[in-house]
């Protein structure tokens, strides 16, 4: 095991013992704002101990990432495997680009969560927030699966505004007691028997992280929305 | 009755006297203008059906084919042109946005033709570069900015990763989706054989062409296709793509349609969905934010591999270059307003973004200005139309020019501007297999590695005559350019005298 | 090269503010540390901070702190703050020398009070003649700059990395019960202090991180209204939009954030008729002042604290509170480096102001 304490330590240096080690497993202690952990990280487990910076796991490439405290803006941009387990809230563009992997939140998470998801054969990403998400959840969703559940969010539909703005793919579960203004190009239902086994699963692997009751969670409803269409904007142009 | 509000804009003229009937037009042509009648026994053509892209013409045995502007016309008007009305009946009739392809077909003024070069005469000697030695390496990346030595005084090498190229010239990015397989392996091939880049474009990288990775740059722009760490790792060098000439500031899309085998899997979408690109990084609202990715990116693959960061050419762009330079960025690429493109809302194409010579000039000094020009190196695109082209963008202060519609044109491309209807006759903006099939791969690098060569050799001439031996004294020497025609505030962005100071 | 003010000058930035909802004063040193925290938002091109209750003993006096290129300006702008104010102190800013500042200007600092013969004269009241008088100042003596015209609060700001600007202003000497810090990544080398933030007019100041779209259309519209844009920024034209919708067209703080962030057509449609009539009105009424494109801002005013993103949200914001305390930064680790254990941690949504002011004292 190789421990790196961030304290003085500047993002370079501690991408660099990350990258260099031959440990598979690395604990990063007193992370504050330190940027790029783990960015393009393969095999390896990491524990981050603090509040690690911007763009953490971006390129995630098979590796598990577990952070005691919150994250920031941008984790897991264009991830492609690997797990990232959050115990507090992310920041702003959560997923971005994703294409396979996980990404769990115990908390809320900011704006455009999830945007431009998309999966791919064997590749399929997961983004599930415990607590709310911000406005613009899922735009331009390609793929892959979105589940806000809403624990203890004081909200009627724990997500902001313009969820799904140019969803073409992929699934978006809302944990909520009613749905919120949708695009026209989303379809929006209650979850059927089929839907409620695939939540659960997820379900069940959150409460494994962060100690949930998956049964209570699973006692209410959710809706499960989809894109009409994978070409939203055919009718859109004329040629000259 | 149907009533037609567009005339078709040209018309196949076919001389019945040489033609022989052959069909072959009625083969070539994937848009179906030509049409065998069986009855009469003879080729016939629908005007409707012909974007003139010259395929037939090129192909005709007899040389029975030409096609003409119809000289069908409305009432005149200086004000309404035929093309403004056109426009207007298409969109009464389809609510569409109007959708075009390459690039600005405008009358707005081209700086490069109110440039001319110097040479020398008398006062120093100009060179003759076949049979004196005439240098044209660039290095492209960022150079230090101190030397730092060793406890035995040895220079330590703190030279950031570089590109060499043999000559001051790339093929800039077109994604594989926008052009076809064939068109993208003669790019690869003739980058390896010509020493310099080819870029991916936004698409991915195809896993034939991971070979030609010494002659690689990878693009990652917003949509993020094809993008994983293997990727990265591929190409010598990565472009992040914030915005392109032909369509500032909005983003792509490639429709479902051509979301097909290979695109869907080197793009890595499911085949037959819509891959879009958002107009904006949606993880860079800001000059801060940019450096966030540049230093991702870096960190991904262990600061081995020069980043740079393509813009268009737009009203701030000395301002948004010095922010790229201050990003960690190596490498600022400009794309100018005449840049083209696989498709573009024509509103778009036509009317933002400004001239790259302007662009160029502006960057250049600012960078100067600033102190740090050295740090960087700078690009220039956008309608780059041959080697006089290059010799000025140099002067005026570029590295090295990327070129495309001109790479296009080498391959066969008769820039017919339907890029966007996917059936390109030449083979080259289709993935309609029978179609790419056209295009023969080793032909097509042939006359890209024809191209390049004779650009080099007339850039040698021009450089020669100017007395110098070496590309890296053309850069910025704007002295050895002089404006015409041009009035004091363009040659004061320019940075040059006219012709006679 | 042409200089702040004669070329606009996009920048992005990082931010961050303390706020004592009751009134408890602390140094500088904090909102150093907090702001140091995110060096790598800034590039050492402009820093700076803003004290709120730092001059108790000069409490009814506008603290005027000035730029000078060089003494003679300073005799000159001197003269006319003579002709206008009644000066009770007057000092050098006290500063730490340091290699990382260079460049510095003469930095003074005036206790004024307006003259009653010229506010007669004038016809106008104490603000707005202390605001024109500024803007004069910046308008017409070049090199003078006056960057800091409130009451009981002041701005210290320099072209170098915030942590070294706070260094150098010696920021552990002043005690303020509202801080906020502004770290620069400007697009060019500015020539001149004044284009670092925050930028102040009277007891506002304003840090902000992002690039505005709309900034034109806010400028022309603005300037009708006797102000005038020298430095070409966004802050600037922020902090003057923030003194005409507040002070001049008395809205208070969240209506203020109304306008500039006024919600889209399709969310004001959806609110109850009441609020949605308010809503329509404030942005029909004021629809040259909304501002478009990313931003977050801090508006520090006299017992307040605001802060706002654009409507869309597309610069970061934290809020942590812990007991008396509220903490806004760019990035969760700028509060975290300063109380690991707040009570309560969010992002706020977008075009949705946090307003944070002094709790009401019990005797009143």
């Amino acid at each position: 095991m190789l421990k790196i304490d961030c304290a003085d330590k500047h993002f370079s240096e501690i991408g660099r013992l990350i990258r260099q080690t031959d440990e598979k497993i690395i604990v990063v202690d007193n992370a504050l704002g330190h940027r790029y952990i783990a960015s393009g990280a393969k095999d390896k487990e990491i524990i981050v101990n603090g509040t690690p910076g911007n763009a953490m796991g971006a390129y995630l490439d098979g590796c598990k990432i577990t952070v005691n405290g919150s994250a920031q803006d941008a984790i897991g941009d264009t991830m492609n495997d690997g797990l990232i387990v959050v115990h507090g809230n992310s920041g702003d563009a959560t997923g971005y680009s994703m294409r396979g992997g996980k990404i769990f939140i115990k908390g809320d998470a900011g704006y455009r969560a999830g945007i431009h998801m998309k999966a791919y054969k064997d590749k399929f990403p997961v983004l599930v927030i415990g607590g709310k998400a911000g406005s613009f959840l899922g735009e331009y969703q390609a793929g892959g699966i979105i589940i806000v559940l809403g624990i203890d969010a004081d909200s009627k539909t724990n997500v902001g505004y313009f969820t799904g703005n140019g969803m073409h793919g992929g699934k978006i579960i809302l944990r909520s007691q009613q749905l919120p203004d949708l695009p026209d190009q989303i379809s929006a239902r209650k979850a059927n028997s089929e839907d409620l086994i695939e939540i659960e699963k997820y379900v069940k692997e959150y409460c494994l992280y962060f100690g949930k009751d998956a049964n209570e969670i699973m006692s209410k409803d959710f809706f499960v929305l989809t894109a009409n269409s994978a070409n939203p904007y055919k009718q859109l142009y004329t040629s000259v | 009755m149907s009533v037609n509000y567009i005339y078709p804009p040209y018309e196949i003229v076919r001389d019945f006297n040489r033609c022989i009937n052959c069909k072959i037009c009625v083969k070539q042509c994937a848009n179906q203008a030509h049409i065998f009648d069986e009855k009469k026994g003879i080729v016939i053509a629908d005007d409707t059906k012909c974007v003139n892209c010259h395929r037939c013409v090129a192909t005709c045995p007899t040389r029975a084919l030409k096609i003409v502007k119809s000289d069908n016309t409305y009432k005149e008007n200086a004000n309404w042109s035929a093309e403004s009305m056109k426009e207007i009946y298409r969109q009464a009739e389809s609510g569409g946005v109007l959708l075009s392809s390459m690039g600005n077909p405008q009358p707005l003024p081209v700086y490069w033709d109110k440039i001319l070069i110097n040479a020398s005469q008398v006062t120093n000697p100009s060179i003759d570069p076949l049979r004196e030695p005439m240098e044209t390496t660039v290095f492209l990346g960022s150079k230090p900015d101190k030397i730092v030595r060793d406890t035995d005084g040895k220079i330590i090498d703190n030279l950031a990763p570089q590109l060499k190229l043999s000559a001051p010239i790339m093929f800039s990015a077109m994604s594989y989706g926008s052009i076809s397989y064939n068109a993208h392996a003669a790019l690869a091939k003739a980058a390896e054989k010509l020493g310099i880049f080819y870029n991916t474009g936004e698409g991915g990288l195809h896993e034939d062409f991971y070979k030609y990775g010494k002659n690689t740059i990878v693009q990652v722009a917003s949509g993020r296709f094809g993008v994983h760490k293997d990727y990265l790792e591929a190409g010598e060098c990565i472009e992040i793509k914030i915005g392109q000439g032909a369509k500032p500031g909005i983003g792509g899309h490639l429709p479902g349609t051509k979301i097909v085998g290979d695109i869907s899997k080197t793009r890595m979408i499911p085949v037959g969905s819509d891959a879009i690109s958002p107009a904006p990084h949606h993880d860079i609202y800001s000059i801060e934010d940019l450096r966030q990715l540049v230093y991702s990116l870096k960190e991904a693959t262990d600061y081995k591999k020069p980043i740079a960061v393509k813009v268009a050419a737009v009203h701030n762009v000395a301002a948004v270059a010095s922010g790229i330079a201050r990003s960690g960025a190596d490498i600022i690429v400009i794309d100018g307003f005449r840049g083209g493109t696989g498709a573009a809302p024509t509103r778009i194409r036509d009317n933002v973004g400004i001239p790259i010579e302007l662009a160029l000039a502006s960057v250049d000094k600012r960078l100067r200005d600033e102190g740090i020009r050295g740090n960087i190196s700078l690009v220039a695109g956008g309608s780059i139309r041959n080697s006089a082209d290059i010799v000025k963008a140099i002067a005026l202060g570029a590295d090295a020019c990327y070129i495309a519609t001109a790479a296009l044109m080498a391959m066969g491309c008769h820039l017919c501007r339907s890029c966007h209807m996917g059936k390109c006759n030449w083979g080259i903006a289709t993935q309609v297999p029978e179609l790419v099939k056209r295009l023969d791969p080793d032909v097509a690098c042939d006359r890209l590695v024809n191209l390049v060569t004779a650009w080099t050799h007339e850039i040698k001439e021009m450089m020669g005559g100017m007395g110098i031996n070496s590309i890296e004294a053309l850069k910025g020497n704007r002295l050895m350019l002089r404006g015409v025609g041009l009035n004091s505030k363009e040659l004061e962005i320019l940075g040059i005298k006219h012709a006679g100071e | 090269m042409l200089k702040e003010g004669e070329v606009r000058i996009p920048s992005g930035c990082a931010i961050s503010g303390i706020f004592s909802r009751s009134g408890r004063l602390t140094n500088g040193e904090k909102i150093i540390e907090s702001i140091a925290t995110m060096h790598d938002r800034s590039n050492g091109l402009g820093g700076g901070f803003a004290g709120y209750g730092i001059y108790p003993q000069y409490a009814d006096f506008y603290a005027f702190h000035i730029f000078y290129d060089d003494n003679e300006i300073r005799k000159e702008a001197e003269n006319f703050l003579y002709q206008n104010f009644f000066i009770v102190n007057m000092s050098m800013i006290p500063i730490r020398k340091t290699k990382k500042i260079s460049d510095e200007p003469l930095i003074l600092r005036y206790f004024v009070k307006p003259l009653d013969a010229r506010l007669h004269e004038t016809n106008l009241d104490e603000k707005e003649f202390v605001a024109r008088m500024v803007i004069k100042v910046n308008t017409t003596i070049k090199g003078a700059y006056i960057f800091s015209s409130g009451k009981n609060m002041g701005i210290f700001k320099a072209v170098g990395y915030p942590e070294d600007v706070g260094e150098y202003y010696r920021l552990e000497e002043y005690e303020a019960y509202c801080w906020t810090a502004h770290g620069r990544y400007p697009t060019n080398t500015p020539g001149w202090w004044g284009g670092a933030h925050p930028f102040g007019m009277l007891d506002y100041s304003v840090v902000h991180n992002g690039e505005i779209s709309s900034y034109d259309a806010n400028r022309r519209y603005i300037e009708m209204f006797g102000y005038q844009c020298t430095l070409m920024t966004d802050t600037e034209v922020i902090a003057y939009v923030v003194d005409f919708l507040c002070r001049r067209q008395g809205l208070s703080m969240s209506e203020a954030a109304q306008v500039i962030a006024a919600p889209f057509w399709s969310t004001i449609e959806k609110k109850p008729p009441e609020e949605r009539a308010l809503a329509e009105y404030l942005r029909n009424t004021f629809s040259s002042l909304l501002i478009t494109g990313p931003f977050s801002i801090m508006v520090g005013f006299e017992n307040g604290l605001m802060a706002l993103n654009d409507r869309l949200k597309l610069r970061s914001m934290v809020v942590g509170e812990k007991d008396d305390m509220t903490y806004i930064a760019s990035e969760e680790c700028a509060i975290r480096a300063i109380e690991p254990n707040v009570d309560r941690i969010w992002s706020p949504m977008g075009g949705e102001p946090v307003i944070v002011t002094l709790d009401k004292k019990e005797d009143k």
